[in-house]
């Protein structure tokens, strides 16, 4: 399992509609459907990816979120989720505000480009940073947005976005005093539970 | 002609007929006393029975999906690409059963067999069927097979419909449902089409108000006009460019109204060849059946709440290039599906021959196809494994 899938198995009630946007090829809604009975339906784009969902049984729509998710009602899913895809679509912002129109919470998960290795990667070798974790090159990458856990934090502020909880852990998944002391600067993944 | 039967052909097959006498009330009102269905199988039944997939055809379709009924055919059945050893369907796994729907005219009782209350032919006096008369004369024949519950009830196009009718209609009948390329009711523009394939026919002075065999008569040009039409709708603006393009029979234009582009042939010669293999009684049966569909009209209009009887589990399919039953139809179902809380994934599929996608092997969709029915066939489509 990924890193932050099992921070968020602890966050998830039983017994509720889940909706995961870019679901990939599903293990996260696998674990919520086996352990949550969750009714859950992934959304994703990715020709094995969907393959891969519809060999588990885990109930996959083809859909590009970047069209638009306007075809899901107000407030029709309990939860919505978004691991570690955020930064690849247009408009983050607007995206989110369709996250929590259509569910009643969300949990994000995003690599925090704030990590100390990020910022001495740019500021020592002058180039964009590539790690094992965000491995493609600048003109490459999916990720077009590069954001920060205190970016996050802020738009979440502006957008009168309540923060329920929120995780900050390495990429082994440590959560140590230190991250959680200064995830900005330590944390590799930030995951974020958030609601209206 | 095949010389050799392929290795992944279901091989020779012969249509068989299942005869009811049970009376059949009909969503119109009247009621066929007796009547014939022609089906076809492949593979084998397995002891519990469970292992069946129906194949529900569409407008112009038949009984015979698969294989070949003699070595001297020219063509295997319509979907044979879908259907065989190792295919898509894969008859290793599952005994296959196609039918000729009621009203049809290969095989079933139609419009030009005999009517037992008179001993003539019904021609225009048979009753008009209904997507709900098809699914209802269909589970009669599972039942003649000894088939309580099919694994997976499989359509496109207006077999598609009969596969969402059997969801609502019957749910604890099915375990899965192969929606592909289809649509919860028709639009506007879709019955608009179908109403001139019935003028072309009905205007045809050899209709003879559908009683034309019995005038010794066959509707040629209308029954052709109305395919040359459907032809047009069931490709895609760059799949007739692409074949076609503005290709002439001459070097020059003649100034007639004679072949000039070669898709004009074409269209007459698809026009042609139906009119040979196709009852125009029955075309327009089937026309009136696609109208007529519409399931959330038993709930104001409500589709996710009509659907919320079902309880199989569901695979919509959509071809990026199909205008006739564009994706957008298929996500209303698929929509409605996700708000009634059921099972469904689906996949809209690059394809550019237009609404015929359904029919040709595009890799893609075969590996969907294949690897949910995988799944179905290794009894896991209740659970998560």
């Amino acid at each position: 399992m990924r890193s932050d899938l099992e921070m968020i198995d602890e966050w998830v009630q039983p017994n509720i509609r889940v909706l995961d946007l870019a679901c990939g090829p599903g293990e996260l809604l696998h674990h919520l459907i086996q352990n949550k009975q969750v009714n859950g339906y992934g959304l994703e784009i990715g020709h094995d990816d969907l393959n891969t969902c519809i060999e588990k049984g885990i109930p996959v729509l083809e859909q590009n979120i970047d069209e638009g998710l306007q075809n899901f009602d107000d407030q029709s899913f309990d939860l919505v989720l978004m691991t570690h895809a955020l930064q690849q679509f247009r408009r983050p912002d607007l995206l989110i505000d369709e996250m929590l129109r259509i569910g009643k919470e969300c949990i994000i998960t995003f690599p925090n480009f704030g990590h100390w290795r990020s910022r001495l990667h740019l500021a020592l070798k002058g180039r964009m940073p590539v790690s094992d974790f965000l491995p493609y090159n600048w003109y490459d990458t999916p990720n077009i947005h590069f954001f920060t856990f205190q970016d996050f934090e802020r738009l979440c502020r502006e957008k009168n976005i309540k923060v329920l909880r929120w995780a900050a852990v390495d990429g082994q998944l440590k959560d140590h005093w230190w991250i959680r002391s200064m995830p900005n600067l330590f944390s590799e993944t930030a995951i974020f539970h958030i609601s209206r | 002609m095949p010389d050799v039967i392929p290795a992944d052909s279901v091989g020779i097959v012969t249509p068989q007929i299942a005869q009811f006498d049970t009376p059949l009330a009909l969503s119109c009102g009247q009621t066929l006393s007796s009547y014939q269905l022609t089906y076809e199988t492949y593979g084998t039944l397995n002891q519990s029975a469970s292992n069946a997939i129906l194949i529900c055809h569409a407008l112009s379709g038949d009984h015979h999906a698969a294989g070949y009924h003699a070595m001297s055919d020219s063509k295997p059945g319509w979907w044979d690409t879908a259907i065989g050893p190792g295919k898509a369907i894969d008859t290793d796994n599952f005994f296959v059963i196609a039918l000729n729907n009621l009203g049809g005219c290969c095989g079933s009782t139609g419009p030009t067999s005999l009517n037992p209350e008179t001993g003539q032919r019904w021609e225009a006096s048979f009753p008009i069927v209904t997507v709900e008369d098809w699914v209802e004369s269909q589970a009669r024949l599972a039942d003649l097979l000894g088939i309580q519950t099919f694994a997976a009830i499989v359509g496109g196009s207006l077999g598609g419909m009969q596969v969402l009718e059997w969801s609502i209609r019957f749910p604890t009948r099915l375990k899965s449902a192969v929606i592909v390329a289809s649509a919860p009711k028709l639009s506007t523009q879709n019955i608009a089409f179908n109403e001139v394939a019935r003028q072309s026919i009905r205007r045809d002075p050899d209709f003879f108000d559908g009683n034309y065999i019995d005038n010794n008569s066959v509707p040629t040009n209308g029954l052709g006009l109305a395919r040359m039409l459907g032809h047009i709708t069931y490709l895609s603006d760059d799949a007739m460019g692409a074949k076609f393009g503005r290709q002439m029979r001459h070097d020059n234009y003649q100034y007639n109204y004679g072949i000039e582009f070669e898709v004009e042939s074409y269209l007459r010669y698809q026009g042609e060849a139906f009119t040979k293999r196709f009852d125009a009684n029955t075309y327009m049966l089937m026309t009136k059946a696609l109208d007529y569909f519409d399931p959330a009209s038993q709930t104001n209009g409500d589709l996710s709440a009509v659907l919320s009887r079902a309880q199989c589990e569901f695979l919509l399919v959509s071809f990026t290039t199909d205008w006739r039953f564009s994706p957008e139809r298929s996500e209303e179902i698929v929509n409605a599906l996700v708000k009634a809380g059921k099972q469904v994934s689906y996949a809209k599929i690059e394809a550019t021959e237009g609404h015929d996608a359904f029919l040709f092997p595009i890799p893609r969709y075969m590996a969907v196809l294949n690897t949910f029915l995988t799944r179905v066939a290794n009894g896991l489509t209740s659970e998560v494994k």
